[in-house]
């Protein structure tokens, strides 16, 4: 909508061109909503599509983008003059700062399930641990190791799901046709996905910005067609089942006689497996970050970020930057494998349904908005993106606000794709956009984002 | 024989509609250099709008004459997926420009999940039926157990797309606003300087994609008779892989990428596997950026150090 600019000073003047430009977007409102919001096609008594009118929501998402456009502009300029006095200056303290708000989420990440039990007991403690922690933990975990892709080296891979669906996939064939367990499996699933990402790292590596992403966007979608259309080896859009979970040393988590809970003579709770979960996901997430934080500071994460930088640059002062790629590439797979072949053996099912595009997309935005290249920012963005969209679930009392048809869930996706948007508008280098220098001279300052190039991958 | 031609009649259509969707990726392409990942999105919201309107003309309205309900319901679906497209680049990417490189492709991924969502929570996930029509055919070959028609929504779709394809290609070749276009395809600063609106012109690229996906999405409703919130995704893919294959930037090129992969898509179903289809189309996609960037038609890009 065109801002109609203020020329008449004064309170009443700034009144009028607000309301005018709010009248204005709400016009526009009014224009989008119209024939898909206003109208929806339902199926009457005989199955035949009927329209129904929907007027009344139209009227209040116009009335609600008035409102908010009116407050947005009224408010904007005292929210932009406070803003300017809180920016702090960036400097070392900074840095310490973020150390230790990281060793503190470290510490509550450890102790989360004992927390969650203190807190709401055993019964309710599974589906906060499980559905909550684990779930975050996995994309944390998928957002590091994309991280190493995206971040270091500068590649926007949009296919990375399909190293993730390689490792659920070859812990399910692996379980099932050679009878191996989860701990064998797990770094035979982290290799085979290694592997696939230098193959499809090969044919990508001339390729650049936009190009990369769509190259690698078809791939993923090749994998997940060939897993759906592969029947005798995949089982198709059925999907595998039965894959067995992690034992403890060889302790199953059941009440058999033999199970952990016997062996240690306590009692037997479905707990024991849902917090050993958590736990096992917490050390290979912390592995991943282990792994890339020392990888940093080796030759090759200097040569990633060197990449990232200008690779025209890279090129001249004798890096190699086939190998460069293929090992950024193939560790940020190897990393995907991990994370797939402990979900294939959280969920005991995997289908081709859980390797869509969309779970890409929710990675890149992970580490997009939580900003490229910082351990923190993503996995704060995870926490975030992932516990913000699973609290939907929770709020049932919205139901008695808006009526019981009212079902919050749907709504997740939506929020997502909107909150990528305002995210990136808002701060398009991502949450956390200062970088830390892994080489400097005497003093460690922190690299602000405008002076950090993106990379042309 | 008699089966390849047939064949050849349905790629075409298939071909016409995804050349109309390219056309909207390879101008904005051309203009910022940016892939609209939204667009297959703007294109599937189209299919939805065309519906509503034409069950709202059809059944509320009780218009009786078909091709009037079909001729308004082109114009208002034009105009309508033309004010959202125009909306989206409005607030979603202008903000972006000049920011760094991935911000608009990340932002056009978050606009493509939003929208596919909002048709999902607005019209529910169910697949939406539309009226069957046009389905009578014309023998244009009478073979021994095999004869080759056309049907009447299949020579509809082609000839809309002609003439729309006429006409935009005069807008842009011919008119001022087709100049100030090329213009700042070739250099937008310059063309700032020459007096050339670039903001506008930039928003005018983006309705002109949307107003032609919109004239895709018509013709995919009537040709498949049924509507998803999720059918955004895939036909976007394609389109872009034909303005790639076409050479991205370039007009004919798309439309030409657009009949190759209707065709190729439509044989290799014929031919080879239907299971396999889209991974055909994927496969070419990656092929083609990888061993001919420039494509059939686009100029090679330089690399400036």
């Amino acid at each position: 909508m065109a801002l109609v600019a203020a020329e008449r000073p004064g309170v009443a003047g700034r009144l009028v061109a607000a309301l005018k430009d709010a009248a204005l977007a709400a016009l526009l409102a009014l224009g989008l909503a119209v024939p898909i919001l206003a109208l929806r096609i339902d199926q009457d008594i005989n199955n035949q599509p009927v329209l129904r009118a929907r007027w009344d929501d139209v009227a209040l998402a116009v009335a609600l983008v008035f409102a908010a456009r009116l407050a947005w502009l009224l408010l904007r300029p005292a929210l932009a003059g406070s803003a300017a006095k809180a920016r702090p200056a960036s400097t070392g303290a900074g840095h310490l700062a973020a150390r230790a708000f990281a060793l503190a989420g470290a510490v509550g990440l450890v102790l989360y399930p004992l927390i969650m039990l203190a807190l709401v007991g055993k019964s309710g403690a599974i589906k906060w641990i499980d559905n909550f922690g684990i779930q975050i933990l996995i994309y944390v975990m998928l957002g590091w190791g994309l991280n190493i892709v995206v971040g270091l080296a500068g590649l926007l891979d949009l296919g990375y799901v399909a190293f993730y669906a390689v490792g659920a996939y070859s812990t399910a064939l692996l379980v099932h046709n050679l009878g191996f367990g989860f701990w064998l499996c797990l770094p035979l699933a982290g290799i085979f996905a290694a592997l696939w990402g230098i193959l499809l790292g090969f044919p990508v590596l001339r390729l650049r910005g936009d190009y990369l992403a769509i190259v690698t966007l078809a791939f993923g979608e090749i994998i997940r067609l060939v897993l759906i259309n592969w029947v005798p080896v995949t089982n198709g859009y059925a999907g595998i089942s039965g894959i067995p979970k992690p034992t403890f040393f060889g302790l199953p988590f059941n009440a058999s006689d033999e199970g952990f809970a016997a062996t240690f003579g306590i009692e037997f709770t479905p707990l024991h497996r849902t917090i050993f979960l958590f736990y096992t996901i917490l050390a290979l997430a912390f592995l991943t970050n282990w792994v890339t934080l020392r990888l940093r500071r080796l030759p090759i994460g200097r040569a990633w970020e060197a990449l990232r930088e200008d690779e025209i640059a890279c090129r001249s002062l004798g890096i190699n930057t086939t190998s460069t790629k293929l090992t950024a590439f193939a560790i940020g797979a190897g990393f995907g494998g991990f994370a797939g072949s402990f979900f294939a053996a959280r969920q005991g099912f995997i289908s081709p349904e859980s390797f869509t595009f969309m779970e890409s997309a929710v990675v890149v935005a992970i580490v997009v908005l939580g900003g490229m290249g910082s351990q923190l920012g993503v996995a704060i963005a995870a926490i975030v993106m992932i516990g913000g969209t699973e609290i939907l679930r929770e709020l049932d009392w919205l139901k008695q606000v808006f009526g019981p048809d009212f079902e919050p869930t749907q709504y997740r996706m939506l929020l997502f794709g909107l909150a990528m948007v305002v995210v990136m508008i808002w701060k398009p280098r991502g949450l956390i956009s200062t970088r830390q220098p892994s080489i400097f001279l005497r003093e460690r300052r922190a690299v602000r984002a405008d002076l950090v190039k993106e990379g042309h991958g | 024989m008699e089966y390849f031609l047939q064949q050849l009649i349905n790629g075409l259509t298939l071909g016409s509609i995804y050349g109309l969707i390219a056309i909207g990726y390879t101008m904005v392409f051309g203009i910022i250099g940016m892939v609209n990942f939204a667009h297959g999105d703007v294109f599937m919201l189209s299919t939805f709008i065309a519906l509503i309107l034409l069950m709202a003309l059809t059944q509320v309205a009780g218009l009786g004459s078909l091709a009037i309900a079909l001729f308004l319901v082109l114009i208002a679906a034009m105009l309508l997926t033309s004010l959202w497209a125009w909306a989206i680049e409005r607030l979603a990417y202008r903000p972006l420009r000049g920011s760094f490189r991935l911000a608009p492709l990340i932002s056009a991924i978050g606009m493509s999940i939003f929208l596919s969502n909002l048709v999902q929570v607005t019209q529910g996930p169910r697949y939406k039926p539309a009226p069957q029509m046009l389905g009578d055919v014309i023998i244009l070959r009478q073979g021994v157990d095999y004869s080759v028609a056309i049907s009447y929504k299949q020579l509809l779709i082609m000839a809309v797309t002609a003439v729309l394809l006429a006409a935009f290609w005069y807008i842009v070749q011919n008119t001022a606003i087709g100049r100030a276009q090329r213009a700042c395809e070739q250099d937008r600063r310059m063309a700032a300087l020459l007096g050339v609106n670039v903001d506008a012109t930039i928003s005018l690229t983006f309705v002109m994609g949307a107003a032609l996906a919109a004239v895709a999405g018509l013709m995919f409703m009537i040709y498949y008779g049924v509507v998803h919130f999720n059918d955004g995704f895939t036909p976007g893919v394609k389109a872009f892989t034909a303005a790639v294959l076409g050479g991205i930037g370039s007009l004919p090129g798309a439309v030409l990428g657009g009949l190759l992969i209707g065709l190729i898509e439509t044989m290799w179903s014929a031919y080879f596997s239907i299971d396999y289809k889209d991974v055909a189309t994927f496969s070419i996609l990656a092929i083609v950026l990888v061993f001919l960037p420039s494509g059939l038609l686009g100029k090679p890009e330089v690399e400036k150090v």
